[in-house]
């Protein structure tokens, strides 16, 4: 198949902007966590769009300087980067690759398809490291927006938890 | 004697922008308002908490409100069509150009009384932003999809400690319905209609507050239940902060607020 030339920038600017990893958690990229909802081009221009996870999350500033620098360092000019706010996200972007790297950096990654737990209902979070169920929750705000602080009963590791969302 | 000025007769700090008064522009103030003067209540407990968990805790719901505010301000910006920016709106309008709700203006007052006010705010605001995920305003629909989430988690932590606070000792208890009887007169605002609110519900871009009351009535009662906390009477309600009019402690929260830009005007950083 022969790509056009808008085809081609749109597709080497989305490989580019696909790697900024979030700066809150570094092995995380921003496609992984769904931030990255499109790339566009008009008239040689690349456009980012990406989306916060949480209204007030301080790492989108940061993100949306990373974009800017990876599409020029990948020689693809000055991209514009916009904030979109609909859809809101939701921890059902997280791709398969991102739970994983999640579980393996030690953060427990939210249930796919969870939607959001009942008001005042209780959670069943898995403990990344050893797998234990027998869990409990110590505090419902971590060290990020998006995460909260968890225990295992088992292994007795403390460890973050991705907040469904 | 007593002098109460009037809005228009009170004289603007220098540096201040004017608003203009249009409908659409203040209903969207109003949210904004209330988002960020709670949001700025609650990052003064920055360092100040009971324990390291809610200093995190109290941060991270400071931090969803102000990023509301951000949005909502940037709205009524580009309503207004005024060249206001987010930071016209939070820092250089005096305290009669606000048009909060008096509850989220209250002090912080002890950790009890925190909680009460976040608990009796995040039961309106959630199934308010719920409702306004059906406004025909796209930009008001996509924000309140937004907050509509972070509500419930503020609902959630803030009912949790209501529950354990009144369910606590007998000093935990005392406090959290000392608490409750103090704020309990700043509730009947929150479902007031007048017609900022009728002209936005007119256009199906805002919703009717007062229909939200039965609902948050009975999530009030149900978490007081289970707190052993007693339900206040409806009396006499405090009312104003729509209107721009004031309790004594909002001129020291902006003062506060505000000091870097009144002192260093354009600063940035």
């Amino acid at each position: 198949m022969v790509m056009t030339a808008a085809e081609t920038l749109r597709a080497r600017a989305w490989e580019a902007a696909a790697a900024v990893v979030d700066p809150e958690i570094p092995v995380l990229s921003i496609a992984d966590l769904g931030v990255l909802r499109d790339v566009r081009v008009a008239g040689g221009r690349v456009e980012v769009v990406i989306t916060p996870t949480y209204s007030g999350c301080p790492a989108m500033h940061m993100i949306a300087a990373e974009i800017r620098l990876a599409l020029a360092r990948a020689g693809l000019g000055e991209a514009l980067v916009t904030t979109v706010l609909s859809p809101a996200w939701t921890t059902d972007w997280l791709s398969q690759a991102g739970r994983r790297k999640l579980a393996e950096y030690g953060i427990a990654p939210p249930p796919p398809g969870g939607g959001r737990r009942a008001l005042f209902g209780v959670e069943q979070v898995a403990c990344p490291r050893c797998g234990s169920g027998d869990t409990e929750q110590i505090a419902e705000f971590g060290s990020t927006a998006c995460k909260a602080l968890w225990r295992c009963r088992a292994c007795r590791e403390p460890f973050d938890a991705f907040k469904c969302h | 004697m007593t002098h109460v000025p009037s809005r228009e007769g009170t004289a603007a700090m220098p540096g201040s922008i004017q608003v203009a008064p249009s409908p659409p522009v203040q209903y969207v103030l109003r949210r904004a308002d209330d988002a960020l003067i709670l949001g700025h209540r609650l990052s003064e407990w920055c360092g100040h908490a009971p324990m390291m968990e809610e200093d995190m805790a109290l941060a991270n719901m400071g931090l969803d409100l102000i990023g509301q505010a951000r949005s909502l301000y940037a709205h009524a910006g580009t309503l207004e069509a005024a060249g206001h920016d987010e930071d016209d709106f939070a820092y250089r309008r005096d305290e009669r150009a606000y048009v909060n709700l008096l509850l989220v203006e209250q002090p912080n007052g002890d950790f009890a009384a925190t909680m009460l006010r976040q608990f009796l705010y995040a039961a309106f605001a959630l199934p308010y932003w719920t409702a306004m995920m059906a406004s025909r305003d796209a930009t008001l629909a996509a924000i309140a999809a937004k907050a509509e989430k972070e509500m419930a988690y503020h609902l959630r932590h803030a009912g949790e400690w209501v529950v354990r606070l009144g369910d606590g000792t007998g000093e935990s208890h005392a406090r959290a319905a000392a608490a409750l009887d103090a704020l309990w007169p700043y509730t009947g605002e929150m479902f007031a209609v007048d017609a900022v609110e009728r002209a936005a519900i007119e256009a199906g871009e805002g919703i009717d507050p007062s229909g939200l009351r039965p609902g948050w009535r009975a999530m009030v009662a149900r978490v007081l239940a289970q707190a052993t906390l007693a339900m206040p009477e409806d009396g006499w309600m405090q009312q104003g902060g729509r209107q721009g009019r004031h309790s004594e402690h909002m001129g020291y929260l902006l003062a506060e607020l505000q000091h870097v830009q009144r002192s260093i005007p354009g600063a940035v950083w």
